[in-house]
């Protein structure tokens, strides 16, 4: 007869992926299981077959180069000048987690799981922005379509204003949900790269912004009339900040 | 050619260049052949590279792999949709197994061992490839594979027990 265990805990002891405390809830069924004792050798034995065989099969030096001759032809920009919705669309998912981290700052999560979190959180996001057909938006400079196509759809009013004259053309917009929440996202350009901001509600007062960067990336995030803004991008901080003024100012 | 363009293409060589062998080992177990897989990882890195400024940072092996199977994923679509379909059939297995000229091959375990893994499911062989093959952990593999972290559990779980079983039959089939 199978043991419950087997199904799930037992994979994930074996693979060293469970907490302390799993692990120790699994070693203390282990005591008394001698179906999960023996199924975690035969696991061991496969695993060293597996080992064994070496089954790994590398890369070819004629695939190598196969790989290496055309970076040198392709031109990236053709890809970026390409006006391709989905393409904005993708940068701005692939940022998401930036946003993510500051709605985990705003909720004042900041336990000892918090690196853990984040670091799951991250990989969610990055699992979405890297989904092809994920990304529904709408790539549109006009202020109008773009504010009517998120309204409905982010359950909030999304000020949406193109700062063309400014520097920061309007690219789109789009709607993404971050533990169950709507946020709408807006998607400028600068100088060629692209920035994101974040939307959306919150009840907490107005706040100065608050600056950071993440890896490469820079973030301003703000709050005014009961909406959180975080704008993200690579581009400097001052064109963030200067982006901060336009979005408030407007507001 | 101005500086940003180099600077792009040095960063896509540091972060992703080292990782063709991954691409190239998931691509061949995904197709179950060198040849189809060489081109299908071939285009998969072309594909990355040119939408390399969609990947800002993170886990480069993962953004590629995933890049590939999504590749491998289409490929087979266009050129065998049955096996997209195909569902791990023990009494299907031990037929192919039994067979001289497979009972010949399976002689070593390496070769019994490959052909355990290619009867099992795309779905199944890619968790297979990713942690045993890979070393993935299982964020990377739910990252790689666009399923729940939960579920990365029990998938492997059943792909294990495929596997076994696999190789249980190979096993039986080659008895005389």
């Amino acid at each position: 007869m199978r043991c419950d265990f087997a199904h799930s805990l037992l994979q994930g002891y074996f693979d060293g992926e469970l907490s302390g405390r799993r692990a120790a809830e699994f070693e203390r069924h282990l005591r008394h299981c001698a179906h999960c004792a023996t199924e975690l050798v035969d696991l061991d034995l496969l695993r060293d077959r597996l080992q064994l065989a070496q089954l790994y099969e590398p890369a070819t030096a004629a695939l190598r180069r196969k790989i290496n001759a055309p970076l040198h032809a392709i031109a990236p920009t053709t890809a970026v000048l390409r006006p391709l919705v989905w393409h904005w669309l993708a940068a701005a998912a692939a940022l998401l987690f930036v946003a993510t981290l500051l709605w985990r700052v705003g909720h004042g999560l900041r336990g000892d799981d918090y690196q853990a979190e984040l670091a799951g959180e991250i990989v969610d996001a990055h699992v979405r922005s890297l989904q092809p057909g994920q990304m529904n938006g709408i790539s549109s400079n006009d202020e109008r379509v773009v504010a009517g196509w998120l309204e409905g759809r982010a359950r909030f009013a999304v000020p949406v204003r193109n700062f063309t004259n400014d520097g920061f053309a309007l690219q789109g917009g789009r709607v993404d949900v971050i533990e169950g929440h709507a946020v709408a996202v807006l998607v400028y350009e600068r100088n060629g790269r692209p920035i994101n901001v974040f939307i959306w509600p919150t009840r907490e007062r107005d706040s100065p912004p608050r600056t950071g960067s993440w890896q490469s990336f820079r973030w301003v995030d703000w709050r005014k009339g009961k909406k959180e803004f975080c704008a993200v991008s690579d581009v400097d901080l001052a064109d963030l900040e200067h982006l901060h003024q336009l979005i408030n100012s407007s507001a | 050619m101005n500086d940003f363009d180099a600077e792009d293409r040095l960063r896509f060589e540091q972060l992703v260049l080292p990782h063709v062998d991954a691409a190239f080992n998931l691509a061949r177990w995904l197709l179950r052949s060198r040849a189809d897989a060489e081109d299908v990882a071939q285009e998969a890195l072309l594909r990355s590279y040119r939408f390399f400024r969609g990947f800002h940072g993170g886990d480069a092996r993962a953004w590629l792999l995933q890049i590939v199977r999504n590749t491998c994923y289409t490929w087979l679509e266009k050129n065998r949709p049955m096996e997209l379909n195909m569902e791990f059939d023990e009494e299907l297995h031990l037929q192919t197994c039994a067979t001289p000229e497979t009972l010949a091959i399976a002689g070593d375990d390496r070769k019994r061992l490959t052909m355990a893994f290619e009867t099992l499911p795309p779905r199944f062989r890619e968790i297979l490839v990713l942690r045993e093959l890979e070393g993935c952990s299982y964020k990377e593999i739910a990252a790689i594979t666009a399923i729940p972290i939960g579920t990365v559990m029990s998938s492997l779980s059943r792909a294990r027990r495929q596997l076994h079983s696999a190789l249980v039959n190979s096993l039986q089939g080659a008895r005389p």
